[in-house]
């Protein structure tokens, strides 16, 4: 197959359980190499989608299928090709680090020393080499979902899927996970990742497919993304509430949008963020507008939900766990 | 075929290098068996009527009972790998279905000697000795481990369809704990009321401790010993399809 052609192909999946409808007529593709993240809130369909593609579970409807093969009708073939790692950090606490990585890379049908060696070679990448010969149990949380990331890459599997691989973590252990996936994306592997995160899909996604109440509602690269949402955003507190008149003026020329002001605090988005608030402080003191505090804030999965659905990414229980209670 | 026996001796592994680091399963195979044969002979011992001293007649009963609650470990594990992701993690790996039961199944047999071991031992010590030649001891070995094993199946289906290990536990024992006592495990079948005594004649329990007690006091067999073995394969036959059926639709619903 060429680059080009899609490693992961999924037209109309649905999937309920019961009466709460998980997936309801999804259709993707994710081109071979690359990363795709699926962005939505809890609850969203995500980890179902990922246990179909991963053939933990059953569609409903619909097809899906990895690299050419069918979740359902070649599965077995399909299982060698995959890795999986999930926000459950999946490692047998009484294994140490280096027996978890050969029981599984052994359960793959490597031989006991291609096993440990590659093991070996993983714990050293992911900065888990003192801990190799420590059952699990000592580990911190981060430790563990970079032990369980590193279970699912022993037997170098091409296509990889990743769900929520940072969600609990400090935001120290998030940005070393960040890395250890960079790398990976690096040497060519196509990646699935799931999260309700938008700087993570930001970062590390080549394109972003938004979820939400199971039907994808956009598409496409980050920045496009950020266009529909309206990239960053700038806020302004004013010294005084009868300045904002002269502030939106001031700040209405940075902005495809007209500022809104909101007593002392206007708010506008604003196209680039390289210079902004240098030339929005300049604008400000040029109108003679005093400003208490000033700064830019990223676009946050609310601002997306907000413009895509009119509603916020709210909180909600996932729907395969409120089915199995 | 190949790759089933190749991958279920890689999880057997898996669970006896764990064994040692859970310590608290160990007392369970060890201190408690030798606690419930010493209340019984001193205890109970004294006020119960058999037609051979109380510590022979009980050492084998008791051996069954505690090799066919060996499978706790099978449930309880494999309760705590499905809450922990494990078996989601295997379910997603190339390896043969029946492995992940196959192999839990099997360690138990270890467990079970380890215990069958620590339990003869403390009988001797209490003056339990063997009536008959060597073949019909290890026929007898054969024979427990045979009955350990497939209650392990019942146990590893009991795992996987409990929602805590605590349940798992809490099911077991009320599945299998009055089994074992309305039999001949401790006491005389005859000296039980009528309607237990119909059950306890076909009790598998009672079937199979009186298959021990003729293959290790050399007692009148009848057919006990092949019954008993029928019993066995009977409830691997019912309850290792059911198990791996559960397996393989873990976590659908």
């Amino acid at each position: 197959m060429s680059s080009d052609d899609p490693a992961i192909t999924v037209r109309g999946l649905e999937k309920s359980f019961g009466e709460v409808r998980a997936l309801c007529g999804v259709d993707l593709d994710v081109v071979g190499g690359t990363v795709l993240g699926l962005l939505g809130p809890n609850g969203a369909g995500k980890t179902t989608f990922v246990r179909i593609l991963t053939t933990l579970l059953p569609a409903d409807a619909g097809t899906a299928s990895v690299l050419g093969l069918d979740v359902k009708r070649d599965a077995a073939e399909l299982r060698k090709r995959i890795g999986l790692a999930g926000q459950y950090a999946a490692v047998d606490e009484n294994l140490t680090g280096l027996e978890n990585l050969v029981m599984v890379g052994r359960l793959y049908g490597m031989t006991r020393g291609a096993a440990t060696s590659r093991g070996r070679e993983l714990l050293s990448n992911f900065d888990l080499e003192d801990a190799a010969r420590r059952p699990v149990k000592t580990y911190s949380g981060g430790m563990r979902r970079r032990l369980d990331l590193a279970a699912a890459l022993v037997a170098k599997p091409p296509v990889l899927f990743l769900d929520e691989p940072t969600t609990g973590l400090d935001p120290r252990s998030r940005l070393g996970m960040w890395a250890v996936i960079e790398d990976l994306v690096s040497e060519g592997t196509t990646v699935l990742l799931t999260t309700q995160y938008l700087d993570e899909a930001d970062r590390l996604a080549d394109s972003i497919a938004v979820i939400d109440h199971g039907r994808l509602i956009a598409e496409g690269t980050s920045d496009e993304l950020k266009d529909r949402v309206g990239g960053e955003r700038l806020e302004v507190r004013l010294e005084e509430e009868g300045g904002a008149e002269a502030a939106v003026r001031a700040l209405a020329p940075m902005s495809d949008e007209t500022p809104v002001a909101e007593g002392s605090l206007v708010r506008v988005s604003v196209r680039r963020r390289s210079g902004t608030i240098v030339e929005a402080v300049r604008r400000l003191s040029d109108a003679g507008v005093d400003v208490d505090d000033l700064a830019l804030r990223r676009p946050t999965l609310d601002d997306v939900f907000l413009t895509l659905t009119g509603h916020a990414a709210e909180e909600r229980a996932d729907p395969e766990e409120a089915a199995a209670a | 075929m190949r790759r089933l026996v190749t991958d279920t001796l890689i999880i057997a592994e898996r669970n006896l290098i764990r064994l040692p680091r859970a310590p608290e399963l160990l007392l369970a195979f060890t201190v408690q068996p030798i606690m419930f044969v010493l209340l019984f002979r001193y205890v109970f011992g004294g006020a119960i009527k058999t037609p051979i001293p109380y510590v022979e007649f009980l050492i084998p009963g008791m051996i069954v009972q505690n090799i066919a609650f060996g499978g706790f470990v099978t449930a309880i594990g494999l309760n705590e790998d499905v809450h922990k992701g494990l078996i989601d993690r295997f379910r997603s790996l190339p390896m043969a279905r029946p492995a992940v039961l196959a192999g839990r199944t099997l360690s138990d047999i270890v467990t079970n000697t380890l215990s069958m071991g620590v339990l003869v031992g403390t009988g001797v010590i209490i003056g339990f000795s063997f009536q008959s030649d060597v073949a019909h001891v290890l026929a007898g070995v054969a024979l427990l481990l045979l009955f350990g094993y497939a209650f392990s199946w019942f146990f590893a289906w009991i795992g996987l369809l409990v929602s805590s290990p605590e349940s798992a536990n809490s099911v077991g024992f009320i599945a299998v704990f009055p089994l074992t006592f309305i039999s001949s495990a401790f006491v005389p079948v005859a000296s039980m009321p009528t309607v237990l005594q119909d059950f306890a004649k076909v009790n598998p329990f009672t079937i199979t401790v009186d298959a021990m007690r003729s293959l290790w006091l050399g007692l009148p067999a009848g057919n006990n010993v092949w019954e008993a073995v029928l019993w066995s394969l009977a409830i691997v036959a019912v309850f290792a399809p059911l198990a791996v059926a559960r397996y393989r639709r873990q976590g659908r619903s």
